[in-house]
């Protein structure tokens, strides 16, 4: 089974700092390093991303059956996505407990989610 | 409470997921302690009993691992203690003391990468070891390895739980009785040790490859454990090409499984399989893995059957397969790996890349040698051949063969079509 952990982190991004090489000396990225590490070598690591701060994308919303699109920074959206993880679990608590070893911070959530395997959409015969 | 509480009623399977998670190093780590594998995994296992009992209460401690590690290392060092004193032999005394002193001193949450790594191992060594049986070596290796319970096992392998109970119970009493040294293999040793490992993890995926769609979970989850166990190994020996070789073939097979089985259930063919099906994710891995196998040197058989998996990986449509490539390789896996099967393979690539005509001389040599006995693929690859040089009688004659040959139903079912379609 795969599931896709979801980082929504309690500070907004624009509060981080936006160069990557700042971002690198961060504690908090070592210990995620190290957390990112430790999933790859347990054999479940399957893709991970981190996502460019919400200022520099944007959102496309649909109304009566037209998109419009709105740039961020997003200031009045609750949760913002900071980046996700895919891995291999075979049960959902082992999914969530791979996500309670997160090295988060204070107000973060990860939202564990099991990804639809193509056969969940195959008809009966 | 002082650690995290698992919700209600799922305490058990909580538990049981960080079991999975810690039980190669666990039982790695004892079992340098005490010698012992047999020995190591009655430690971890009433480790994982007093789990059962406390966590539910007092909540999953921060690091589970070292809990399970120290509460186990705590009565391992009672255990022999105890057996110091039945032996009373002055210089196993001594040793054993010194053991008892560094042991009781090592502060497991600091301890080395590559201790734990080469626990891990030699643990995988020992579950792997040539002398066990390939069922055995599977059943052990799934079990102090991977972290799976014995029911888990005997559905996946389609046995009683008794019979897995079996085998495990043998397994460890052969390893005990045989002294085998927990140690990772070096020099000469090396090779056929590693060999050992990665046909038993092989045979894990084929066990899930080869489950039918509707079949137990478990069973094409044994695929996800064995590529588990691959990428771990491809951690602790990163310098060794066909362990790397091996995972990225396992990957690039996976990639496939949501293509593999039609809306009915049936078989579909690889040529014929919906690529967007195909899980980019590990094909990425899988060519990355590959990659990694090609920068440490020749490939060896599992390298090249990835490399060929590969080719047809790359390719966005079938008809963009590069089949001379495919042919190259199947050159080489002939040479140092060479079967009737294999040639088989190699024919239907040089059908694809330099005609039928070609094709069916290797073919019709390989029926001359007989070896390939009743393989009911060498009547159904003859019929495609001599369907395409349009001798179409022969053809059918070939696949009747083919249908008399096996005794899969939607394989008959697929034979018997092609015949009609004709």
């Amino acid at each position: 089974m795969r599931f896709m952990m979801i980082m929504i982190p309690a500070v907004s991004e624009e509060d981080w700092p936006s160069d990557p090489a700042e971002m690198a000396e961060l504690p908090e990225f070592t210990a995620m390093g190290k957390y990112n590490d430790e999933l790859n070598k347990a054999g479940v690591l399957l893709a991970l991303d981190g996502l460019q701060p919400s200022s520099k994308g944007a959102r496309v919303a649909f109304a009566g059956g037209k998109p419009s699109v709105t740039d961020g920074p997003f200031t009045e959206a609750k949760e913002v996505i900071g980046g996700y993880w895919l891995i291999q679990a075979r049960s959902k608590e082992e999914a969530v407990e791979w996500a309670s070893r997160c090295p988060a911070n204070d107000g973060d959530v990860i939202e564990v989610r099991q990804v639809f395997e193509m056969s969940d959409f195959d008809g009966a015969a | 409470m002082g650690g995290r509480a698992p919700s209600r009623a799922d305490a058990g399977r909580a538990i049981e997921a960080v079991w999975r998670i810690e039980s190669a190093r666990v039982v790695g780590g004892l079992a340098r302690i005490v010698h012992d594998v047999g020995w190591a995994e009655d430690l971890a296992q009433d480790a994982l009993l007093a789990a059962l009992e406390q966590w539910p209460q007092s909540g999953i401690p921060d690091n589970p691992g070292a809990w399970l590690m120290a509460t186990a290392k705590h009565r391992a060092i009672d255990q022999l203690r105890r057996r110091q004193m039945a032996e009373r032999r002055h210089d196993e005394l001594g040793r054993r003391q010194e053991r008892e002193r560094s042991t009781s001193e090592v502060d497991l949450a600091a301890a080395a990468d590559d201790e734990i790594g080469d626990d891990m191992l030699s643990l995988l060594f020992a579950t792997c070891h040539p002398m066990l049986s390939a069922q055995a070596r599977a059943a052990l290796t799934l079990r102090l390895f991977g972290g799976l319970t014995t029911p888990e096992i005997a559905r996946a392998f389609l046995v009683s739980e008794a019979t897995v109970a079996q085998r495990v119970v043998r397994a460890k009493r052969t390893l005990a009785e045989a002294r085998v040294p927990l140690e990772v293999p070096t020099g000469t040793e090396l090779a056929p040790r590693l060999a050992s490992v990665l046909e038993v993890i092989y045979l894990i995926f084929n066990e899930g490859y080869s489950a039918t769609a509707g079949e137990d979970w478990m069973r094409p989850a044994l695929c996800e454990d064995a590529l588990r166990v691959g990428r771990i190994l491809a951690q602790l020996l990163p310098a060794e090409p066909e362990v790397h070789g091996l995972v990225a073939l396992m990957e690039i097979q996976a990639s496939r499984s949501r293509a593999r089985v039609g809306p009915n259930g049936e078989p579909v063919l690889l040529l014929e399989q919906d690529r967007s099906r195909w899980d980019r994710v590990l094909i990425g891995r899988g060519l990355q893995a590959l990659a990694r196998a090609e920068q440490l040197g020749m490939l060896g058989p599992y390298a090249l059957q990835a490399a060929i998996a590969a080719c047809h990986a790359r390719a966005v449509t079938a008809d963009q397969t590069d089949w001379g490539r495919i042919v190259a390789l199947y050159d080489a896996l002939a040479q140092i790996s060479p079967s009737p099967v294999v040639e088989l393979n190699r024919a239907v690539a040089v059908s694809m890349a330099y005609g039928p005509e070609a094709a069916l001389e290797l073919v019709d040599a390989l029926v001359d040698e007989n070896a390939l006995g009743d393989y009911h693929l060498l009547p159904s690859v003859r019929a495609d051949l001599l369907a395409r040089l349009g001798r179409v009688d022969e053809a059918r004659a070939e696949l009747a063969r083919a249908v008399a040959l096996t005794q899969n139903e939607s394989e008959r079912r697929l034979l018997s079509q092609r015949a009609a379609e004709l």
